[in-house]
């Protein structure tokens, strides 16, 4: 075992205190009613750690960090005020990138200069276990930069949503991950600039390829995943310095990500490894032809009639979509809730886990709009209330409603978890035309039953017809 | 501080994340994805040894870049879940 420099043990603590503050951020979100002070003891706990950084370090010059600090501050806090909440996954992926790339940038300067941190003998020979450390962080880093990159442009619409498709993808990709961990292998032998740059020149060049592929509907998962990756180059890094806080925190984050992945995985009904070889949604535009073909009898119905139902209902329950998000239909949407509460209808939201663009979207769309969150409802706890309501409001969604995902085996989206909508008395479902079919291109048998009344329309223009109804009503 | 026992930290730290997450309210899952962004910035540290660390001016100028990415993260992924948490409201009666 090598030397190690004798560890300040107030130090030590300063920063254990902070990795368990960073626990209590993340315990805080159980609830709605704790999250603030949890988001505050996040803050805390960066404080902690890079004040206990900045005094026990010797700084060559200060003016140059903290000058560092304030031009990130300001751009942060600028983007964190002015995006709008819709753009929230776009946001999240940028913020991974700058994580990955942040920790590629701390793992070359480790490299270029080891003595510094403390992993390396007098003669610059950098110990092995550190050099693994290392490899693994930097590549862990440059994957997560460049596959944020791309799940970003995706999201932001630069690049189409559509999936890339190489030929031989995979055994290109399988090749590179082989040449990343064979690299980091021989750089325990040998600590060439040579065998460094190469393993991170791989890993941004594979971070690209792991994502092109992967189709717009799966855009959670990734940006999920991605946050997963964020957390590991963390811990990466926090192992080559020794430093418990960004251990725990990388072990935190890592296992959010994933357990993320996972919820969302579920709620498609889509597997881990379908998603990473990706493809979804390129071949399914044949498929959506064979429905539409028989020409089935549907019930049109108007913003007054819809209006007149809800407002003799007793239960309601709105079913939002992303949808009737891109319509920015949320707020008149509430307001068309206010009005029926008024009238004495109890109103309910029912959210399904992929109703938004990344895990939560649609409650925080919601959570904007002034919609109180003790009236929105996960899945599994709204299901079963759908056979005693009078009226299913779906507005913007469309797949997530479709009951041929629990009979029709052959349905792309078979087994994924959908609303019972079809259960309530009557559904008022929210659509632009007939002609349109959700993301996985099926038709949903919802439209044709004889309890369903379609509005068809922009989804905002419709709720605000909705609410002028509603008030006319009134009088 | 050896490696084993930076390793059983780490161990011990999955399965906190593990239990905690999974106590997560899914009506919060955006908000703890921008504030596990915020504390994962906590390579800070690492990016702040760099910079402050005389020898190689590459290895500084590095380190200068990761402290202005990592800033970034830490107050944007904090400022905004403010923003996020502060939306929710409950019902008033």
């Amino acid at each position: 075992m090598h030397e190690v420099a004798a560890v300040n043990p107030w130090e030590a603590l300063a920063y254990l205190v902070s990795g368990v503050l960073f626990i209590l951020a993340l315990r805080g979100l159980s609830s709605p009613a704790s999250s603030r002070r949890g988001n505050r003891y996040g803050m805390a706990g960066m404080a902690i750690a890079v004040v206990t950084t900045l005094v026990t370090h010797e700084l060559a010059n200060p003016i140059e960090v903290l000058g560092a600090i304030a031009i990130g501050a300001v751009i942060g806090v600028v983007m964190a005020r002015k995006i709008a909440m819709t753009a929230m996954p776009q946001l999240v992926a940028a913020f991974h990138s700058l994580v990955g790339l942040a920790a590629v940038a701390v793992a070359a300067a480790a490299y270029l200069n080891p003595i510094a941190f403390g992993i390396a003998d007098a003669s610059g020979q950098i110990f092995t276990v550190s050099r693994v450390e290392m490899g693994l962080g930097i590549a862990i880093g440059a994957i997560t930069f460049s596959g944020s990159v791309i799940a970003f442009l995706k999201l932001n619409g630069n690049m189409s949503g559509a999936p890339i498709m190489l030929p031989l993808r995979h055994l290109i990709n399988l090749g590179t991950l082989a040449g990343i961990l064979g690299l980091v292998a021989y750089f325990t032998m040998d600590q060439s600039p040579w065998v460094f740059w190469t393993v991170t020149g791989l890993s941004f060049v594979i971070g690209f390829l792991l994502i092109i592929p992967i189709g717009g509907a799966d855009m959670p998962v990734v940006v999920s995943m991605l946050n997963s990756y964020s957390g590991w180059a963390a811990a990466a890094m926090g192992f080559t310095l020794g430093n418990t806080a960004m251990i725990i925190t990388g072990a935190l984050v890592g296992a959010s990500g994933a357990i993320l992945s996972y919820i969302m995985c579920k709620a498609m009904n889509r597997s881990f490894i379908s998603v990473i070889a990706g493809g979804f949604g390129a071949d399914d535009a044949g498929a959506a032809g064979g429905g539409s073909k028989e020409q089935r009898p549907w019930k049109p119905g108007s913003a007054d009639d819809a209006a007149f139902l809800m407002s003799q209902a007793e239960n309601v329950i709105i079913v939002p979509g992303y949808g009737m998000a891109v319509a920015q239909a949320q707020h008149a949407l509430r307001e068309m809730a206010d009005l029926l509460k008024k009238e004495g209808v109890n109103v309910k939201y029912a959210i399904h886990p992929v109703a938004g663009r990344m895990p939560g979207h649609m409650n925080v769309l919601l959570a904007e709009a002034n919609v109180p969150y003790d009236e929105v409802f996960e899945l599994e706890d709204i299901n079963n209330e759908f056979a005693q309501c009078d009226v299913a409001f779906v507005i913007g969604a469309n797949d997530v409603t479709n009951p041929s995902a629990k009979t029709d085996k052959s349905s792309p989206i078979y087994g994924m978890p959908v609303l019972d909508v079809e259960k309530a008395k009557t559904v008022l479902f929210v659509k632009r035309s007939m002609g349109g079919v959700g993301y996985a291109g099926v038709d949903n048998d919802v439209f044709y039953m004889d309890q369903t009344m379609m509005l068809l329309g922009d989804a905002k223009k419709m709720a605000d017809d909705i609410v002028k109804a509603l008030n006319g009503g009134g009088h | 501080m050896d490696f084993i026992a930076i390793f059983s930290i780490f161990i011990l730290a999955c399965f906190v994340g593990y239990f905690v997450v999974w106590s997560v309210t899914p009506a919060l899952h955006t908000p703890l994805m921008s504030v596990t962004n915020a504390i994962s910035s906590v390579i800070i540290v690492g990016a702040l040894i760099a910079s402050a660390a005389s020898g190689s001016a590459a290895s500084k100028w590095l380190g200068l870049a990761a402290v202005v990415m990592a800033s970034i993260n830490i107050f944007g992924g904090f400022a905004v879940t403010e923003r996020m948490l502060a939306m929710y409201k409950k019902k008033q009666r």
